[in-house]
């Protein structure tokens, strides 16, 4: 399993740079949106997939059994932190579309004289 | 007074310049000035007789003692003499420059300021015997160098000639430090007689050729050897006082001084005598063949400097030959070191005077264009007089001490003969001849300097001011550096046993204990069976008939296209460096931000694959993975129908209902993988972040609007071909390092410990609450910043104005 994921999350980042590298701002936000998606499944991935019960305290589970919590806690930090900086650069979007007219990044360039 | 002091004492005093200059402006500045070079050359003149005996002084004042760093003032011949020059010179070029710059016209506080710190600095270079201390004062002489070239900073040629002369010098003292830390390192030590101590050990290191051609690299700077004498001539933009002070007599001997000091270490490397000697003639002949090109007094002048400089200089490498000689053939070659020291004596003395006398006739006539100026003699006679003297010195006519000189390098070059090393018994011909070319070019200039100035018609129209003879006061420093030439041609042993001979001894510590071993005196006449003698003649001769025909053979220097001159290639390195930089720049600078991505991943795709392939750190264990399960096929074939779908819609709507998609089967991931509260938290923000997406973007264009016809298939395969890489690189980099874990996780003491030590039963919820709470602290804070920045963009509209413009520019 660890490897059929691992090939998904190459697949998921390859469609993040690709999304990435266009010129529509929205296709670039999408990106990393999936790009994230990308990281919080390698880092459950990693911290291995074999667990047989949530890591919540059950009556008649052995210890060992619990999934490993840490990549968890350490995922859902980055889910609240990617959320953020998604929400900002989404209103960020918005408001540069809003201002410049466009969103195509290659039009979004300062002039040699005024950067 | 101690010695450290004695280096600090101008520039303490530079500090007391404005406020005089601002308070005091009856008296002219320079008058104050005037003090301290002469109470210096007191203060250094009552160490000649203890010297003359061989003593030598030491003082020392730790800068950083942590790093072994001192200021090591070191007295011993060769600094005094130096020193001697410095303050002397410094001396009666202060008294002349009261002369020449008008109080009232003139910002005197900026200059003498500038002269007392170039002072101090050129002091220091001469007694340093620590090698950073040395370096610190050489890049002070760059420094004052540069601002007194800048002087008059409105005019845009003496900000050219500062900047020249700063780029190659400071070009040169930095390649002089790299030198300096190598010989540190492989010496273990820093200080310069410590280093001459075990000169032969250093001697058989790899690095120590690296060391010697890096120092010779500065002082070939400095003292404007070919090739980098090309400062020099762009340097005479700079006041004259400064000119005859800096760039004759002092600052462009700290490189002569800088070779005389080191060679007790670098001579025992042939390529040291070979470098010293070779560029040293090269430069003579160089210097003296274009001097009579030159239509400027000064320019003529700076020229000849570096022609004498090159004589200085080779004397100096063939003085070196004395450490791979045995016998009396030691005698021989440094005979060639004290003829360097006695010219480089007599060098400043009539260059300073000749200096000087150039300044007068520009500030009497108003021009330095020797094609003005003429017929002069009668109306200036002192200057005329003292320009002679200079002249003909320089020239190496009896009786002036420059004629001592000269027949002491013909001799030395002549003594090469004897040389039968490396095969010089063959060559060594070539050097007397080049010498004897360049003695009678060096005539020619000198002549041409004083006779096209002073004899010929005097042609008052052509002048901006009437001619008139100088104040007197202006005429005392030239006079005094003139009657120094004829003296010492009279006695020039007194001046002999008193400077030349102590510093050959410290120049030659192997072949001379104490200056009073070294057996040279100095005579005016050889006899008729010395070969310099018919030598001499013969530049007399031939430098006669060339001077009498220079307007029939000067053109021939037009011949030679500018561009492919020193200078041409100076400006086309710089002018290279300018554009190629912003060329450079330009290429990969692009603005466009996916340009930088794609740098950024094709590094990452580059770095991480070239690791794993180096280190070849790919892996694969096919044990110990969990099973495959049918919903998590399931699940994964909607999650790459859904990124598919991302990536190939038209339609904005589509794109963000897909990432949507996309986020629900991560949390469906979530729930299979048995991640409760993951599942949970991304439900919900996803199901926001899609609210987001439609509410930010209901009001922009149709997604494909910029893209249609633009996104070409080139365009489109380097991005597949760059995204698939990256992919590709995460996956093998997390296959690989999945299977080669080598430790467990520590998540073990969670699991036991959260219900005994944190009372909790949900083991993710007490990681982030209670074992790693601190995260959670500043995650929060992040929510809160993006909260407040989200506000503060849509509130804030202070910059609409100036956005809109942008736009309209388009």
């Amino acid at each position: 399993m660890e490897i059929l994921m691992s090939i998904l999350i190459g697949f998921l980042f390859m469609a993040a740079v690709y999304l990435i590298l266009s010129r529509s701002l929205l296709r670039i936000i999408i990106g990393t949106g999936l790009l994230s998606h990308g990281t919080h499944l390698l880092l459950l991935t990693m911290g291995g997939l074999g667990g047989k019960a949530a890591p919540v305290l059950t009556e008649g589970v052995t210890v060992k059994d619990y999934v490993d919590p840490l990549p968890q806690a350490l995922i859902l930090t980055a889910i609240v932190i990617s959320f953020g900086v998604t929400a900002f650069s989404l209103v960020l979007a918005y408001r540069t579309y809003k201002e410049l007219g466009t969103d195509n990044m290659d039009l979004m360039k300062g002039t040699e004289d005024n950067d | 007074m101690s010695l450290v002091f004695a280096i600090f004492l101008p520039i303490i005093a530079a500090l007391l310049i404005p406020l005089l200059f601002k308070r005091v402006s009856s008296i002219h500045t320079g008058w104050f000035v005037l003090i301290i070079p002469l109470l210096l050359v007191i203060f250094y003149g009552t160490y000649i007789s203890t010297v003359m005996d061989g003593s030598t002084y030491v003082d020392e004042l730790p800068w950083i003692p942590s790093l072994g760093i001192s200021f090591i003032s070191y007295i011993d011949g060769l600094s005094l003499l130096f020193s001697l020059l410095i303050t002397g010179i410094g001396t009666l070029v202060v008294l002349y420059s009261i002369f020449y710059l008008d109080k009232n016209k003139e910002k005197l506080g900026n200059f003498y300021v500038y002269l007392l710190m170039f002072m101090s600095a050129m002091l220091g270079v001469v007694q340093s015997d620590h090698l950073i201390s040395l370096y610190f004062f050489w890049e002070l002489t760059s420094i004052s160098s540069f601002l007194l070239i800048g002087y008059w900073y409105t005019k845009d040629r003496s900000r050219f000639g500062a900047l020249k002369s700063m780029m190659i010098t400071v070009f040169g003292g930095l390649m002089m430090l790299g030198g300096f830390l190598i010989l540190g390192i492989i010496g273990d030590t820093f200080s310069i007689r410590e280093l001459i101590g075990e000169a032969t050990a250093i001697a058989g290191h790899d690095l120590f050729v690296w060391a010697l051609v890096l120092v010779l690299i500065g002082a070939f700077t400095k003292s404007a050897q070919f090739p980098f004498y090309i400062w020099l001539p762009d340097a005479m933009e700079a006041p004259t006082p400064v000119s005859a002070y800096l760039h004759s007599a002092t600052m462009v001997k700290a490189g002569l001084y800088l070779v005389a000091r080191f060679t007790p270490i670098f001579a025992l490397s042939e390529v040291w005598v070979w470098l010293v000697t070779g560029i040293g003639i090269l430069t003579l002949f160089w210097g003296s063949f274009f001097a009579v090109k030159q239509t400027d007094l000064k320019a003529i002048l700076a020229f000849s400097t570096v022609s004498q400089l090159g004589l200085i200089m080779s004397l100096l490498g063939i003085g070196s030959i004395a450490y791979h000689v045995t016998g009396d053939l030691v005698t021989t070659f440094t005979f060639a070191t004290f003829a360097a020291i006695f010219h480089l004596m007599n060098h400043a003395t009539f260059k300073g005077s000749l200096f000087m006398i150039a300044g007068i006739i520009d500030h009497e006539t108003g021009t330095r264009d020797i094609r003005k100026l003429g017929g002069l003699m009668s109306l200036m006679p002192v200057s005329f007089t003292i320009a002679l003297i200079g002249s003909l010195s320089m020239a190496g006519v009896p009786p002036f001490n420059g004629f001592l000189s000269k027949e002491m390098f013909l001799d030395a070059v002549l003594n090469l003969q004897h040389f039968d090393l490396y095969a010089m018994d063959s060559w060594w011909i070539l050097f007397p001849i080049v010498a004897w070319i360049a003695s009678v070019f060096t005539f020619v200039y000198s002549l041409y300097f004083v006779f096209y100035t002073f004899r010929g018609k005097y042609k008052p129209e052509q002048l901006p001011k009437a001619a008139h003879e100088a104040p007197i006061g202006m005429l005392v420093s030239p006079g005094i550096l003139a009657t120094l030439v004829v003296i010492i041609f009279f006695i020039p042993n007194f001046f002999g046993n008193a400077f030349i001979k102590p510093a050959v001894a410290a120049i030659q510590p192997l072949a001379y204990k104490v200056p009073s071993d070294v057996g040279f005196s100095i005579k005016a006449w050889h006899g008729f069976d010395s070969p310099a003698l018919y030598m001499t003649l013969g530049v007399f001769l031939v430098g006669y008939l060339l001077y009498m025909t220079i307007p029939k053979w000067r053109a021939m220097y037009n011949a030679l296209p500018s561009k492919v001159s020193l200078n041409g290639m100076y400006d086309g390195i710089m002018r290279l460096g300018d554009s190629g930089a912003h060329r450079f720049s330009s290429i990969y600078m692009t603005g466009s931000i996916r340009n930088y991505f794609v740098y950024m991943f094709a590094a990452i795709i580059v770095l991480l694959g070239g690791t794993m392939w180096i280190k070849d750190a790919f892996a694969i264990r096919l044990d110990a993975l969990a099973p495959i399960r049918f919903f998590e096929i399931l699940i994964s074939i909607l999650l790459i129908i859904g990124t598919i779908t991302i990536l190939f819609t038209k339609s904005r709507l589509t794109a963000v209902i897909a990432l949507g998609a996309v986020g629900y089967t991560v949390a469906l991931f979530y729930i299979i993988f048995k991640a409760p509260d993951l599942a949970l938290t991304q439900l919900v923000i996803e199901t926001v972040s899609v609210a987001l997406f439609l509410g930010a973007f209901y009001h922009l264009p149709k997604l494909n609007k910029h893209e249609k016809g633009k996104e070409d298939r080139g365009f489109r395969l380097g991005n597949f071909l760059i995204a698939l890489g990256v992919g590709v690189m995460v996956t093998l980099i997390a296959i690989s390092s999945h299977s080669q874990k080598l430790i467990p996780s520590i998540s073990q003491y969670y699991k036991d410990t959260v219900y005994s030590e944190a009372g909790g039963g949900n083991i993710v919820n007490v990681i982030l609450v209670d074992y790693r709470g601190f995260d959670t602290l500043f995650e929060i804070s992040v929510l809160t910043i993006a909260s407040l920045g989200i506000i503060g963009m849509i509130t804030l509209r202070l910059a609409k104005k100036r956005g809109a413009r942008k736009i309209e520019n388009k």
